[in-house]
């Protein structure tokens, strides 16, 4: 645990360091207002902030490949990589740093848009509820796409390739559910359960929905676990 | 050297990448406090095997142990027990010299105080003061590699592994640094790999020479230039009337070739013989039968660099 924290440490503190930190947190910043704005300017407005969150998957489709795609392709790239894999480190533990610190990254990127949530309690009364949930379910959206990033960073020495695979992935985990319009009646069950974006909604409306959070939980594992392998698989090449 | 304890126990390692066989059935030993000096052209395996020593990857065959610990079936405690300077330096360009070096006492479990003291004391062994909050970006080649010495001992580990640590650095550096290996051995074992000779004379106490992943020479630099020059070469200084002395060592059976330098009175022979016999008390009973001065016997050594290619030669051939 001491070898996780001191790798999650490091990561966050070269992550601030830098000013690909100030500028994400500017962007999307300023998108989510734009969209949160532009929600609460229509007829009927609604005091929720599912006027943001939902765009903020897409923007974060692109985003979260950014915040990790330096992870580990740069520890190759630098030969940083062979100090730590032959320091007294297990290979979970240095994943599971390089995890957290994309969490906390993530968790920064957010917090400006609290601001919103102040406002929307300013001018009208809304229900905590969904905001709660909201931001529950964006936040494990997040680290699931975290987690294909985390993971595309290990397999390539170099950050732009790591990133695109990841938003490949990502996009076509988050568009997947459109193609239940075309797919056999068997199959819409399926492409619906797959798509990353499609288990968001409920948490959206607030809704805990045990099999969404399981999805995520379940998701999220399996790409750390597939990543500590394609680790390991570098002392076997 | 009774009991003298092995920190590096290499077995029959073997190391395939695909068909291609890095390293085959290399074994070698390394004492306690010794520096081992590993030699080698480009390509003979020597970075192959200290990355399995450092279990940055398995071998595919055969056993190494590092203080007693199997590299593979207790690789973090053989790794606990290594310092290791890969032939890159790894350095995190963005961080600063202290905050690397933190971080690096971190994931090697030492605790605060010892880090704080150790750090300050390795500061000072590589002579980083000035630059102990530069970036270790903005420092030159000669000063990264100081920070790539200075995490490797930081942990004063048993073990210090050097992967050809004076490239690319300038002269002066390359001097100092082998300073500080020199003064790394007896507390620490150090395998220092290179393909720079002098480099092996000058710090090694041992060398193991390997070509084409396999060993083809362990021995001390000295014994090993004497071993296989034999007396081969021999240079004497003779007083006498060179003619004659020159027929006299002709004629002894055994000798190749002689040729001289100085003078008619006071010359200096160099005698070349063909077999691996030794001749030099031939030669001296000669000389003193012929009632003249003998001045100098001496076998010329072979330098390291005609062993080297001597060695690597024959096993092409």
């Amino acid at each position: 645990m001491r070898n996780t924290t001191a790798i999650a440490w490091k990561e966050i503190k070269t992550y601030f360091a830098s000013p690909m930190a100030y500028i994400i947190i500017a962007v999307y910043a300023g998108l989510a207002a734009y969209y949160f704005v532009s929600s609460i300017s229509g007829v009927l407005p609604e005091a929720s902030i599912r006027g943001f969150l939902i765009p903020s998957t897409l923007i974060f489709t692109l985003f979260a490949p950014v915040l990790t795609m330096r992870l580990l392709a740069e520890e190759q790239k630098l030969g940083t990589l062979e100090l730590l894999m032959t320091a007294p480190l297990l290979d979970y533990e240095i994943v599971l740093g390089k995890f957290i610190a994309a969490i906390a990254t993530l968790i920064s990127t957010l917090v400006p848009t609290f601001y919103l949530v102040l406002l929307l309690f300013w001018f009208g009364s809304p229900d905590i509820g969904p905001i709660i949930t909201g931001y529950f379910g964006f936040l494990l959206f997040g680290v699931a796409s975290l987690s294909v990033g985390l993971f595309a960073s290990s397999l390539s020495q170099n950050q732009i390739v790591s990133a695109v695979i990841a938003m490949g992935i990502l996009l076509l985990l988050s568009i997947i559910d459109m193609a239940a319009d075309y797919v056999g009646s068997g199959f819409v069950e399926i492409v619906l359960q797959m798509s990353l974006t499609h288990h968001f909604e409920d948490f959206s409306r607030g809704v805990i929905d045990t099999h969404d959070l399981v999805y995520y939980l379940i998701f999220t594992s399996f790409l750390l676990f597939i990543t500590v392998r394609s680790l390991e698989s570098r002392r076997w090449r | 050297m009774i009991n003298q304890e092995i920190s590096i126990d290499v077995k029959n390692l073997t190391k395939f990448y695909g068909d291609y066989p890095a390293i085959e059935n290399l074994s070698f030993t390394v004492n306690k406090g010794e520096i081992l000096g590993f030699l080698g052209p480009n390509g003979a395996g020597k970075t192959t095997t200290m990355r399995i020593l450092t279990g940055f990857m398995p071998p595919s065959g055969g056993t190494a142990k590092i203080a007693g610990f199997d590299v593979v079936s207790e690789s973090l405690e053989a790794r606990r027990q290594i310092g290791y300077l890969p032939e890159t330096v790894p350095l995190y360009l963005d961080m600063t010299v202290e905050d690397y070096l933190d971080f690096l006492g971190k994931i090697r479990g030492m605790n605060r105080n010892w880090r704080q003291k150790r750090i300050s004391d390795v500061i000072g062994i590589c002579r980083l003061e000035e630059y102990q909050s530069s970036h270790i970006g903005k420092l030159s080649k000669g000063f990264r590699q100081r920070v790539g010495i200075a995490q490797a001992i930081l942990h004063e580990p048993k073990v210090l592994i050097l992967d050809e640590p004076t490239i690319g650095i300038d002269p002066i550096q390359v001097v100092e640094t082998r300073n500080l290996i020199r003064n790394l051995g007896g507390e620490h074992t150090v395998l220092l790999s290179t393909h720079i000779l002098p480099e092996v004379s000058t710090v090694c106490e041992r060398v193991v020479i390997i070509h084409e992943g396999q060993v083809v020479a362990i021995d001390k630099p000295q014994i090993l230039s004497e071993r296989l020059s034999g007396a081969e070469r021999i240079e004497v200084d003779i007083r006498g009337p060179a003619p004659e002395v020159m027929s006299a060592l002709r004629d002894i059976p055994g000798i190749r070739e002689v040729s001289r330098t100085g003078d008619s009175d006071l010359s200096t022979y160099y005698i070349e013989s063909s077999g691996g016999e030794d001749l030099r008390e031939k030669i001296a009973n000669k000389i003193l039968d012929r009632g003249w001065g003998l001045q100098r016997l001496q076998p010329i050594l072979m330098t390291l660099e005609e062993i080297f290619l001597s060695l690597t030669y024959r096993e092409q051939s």
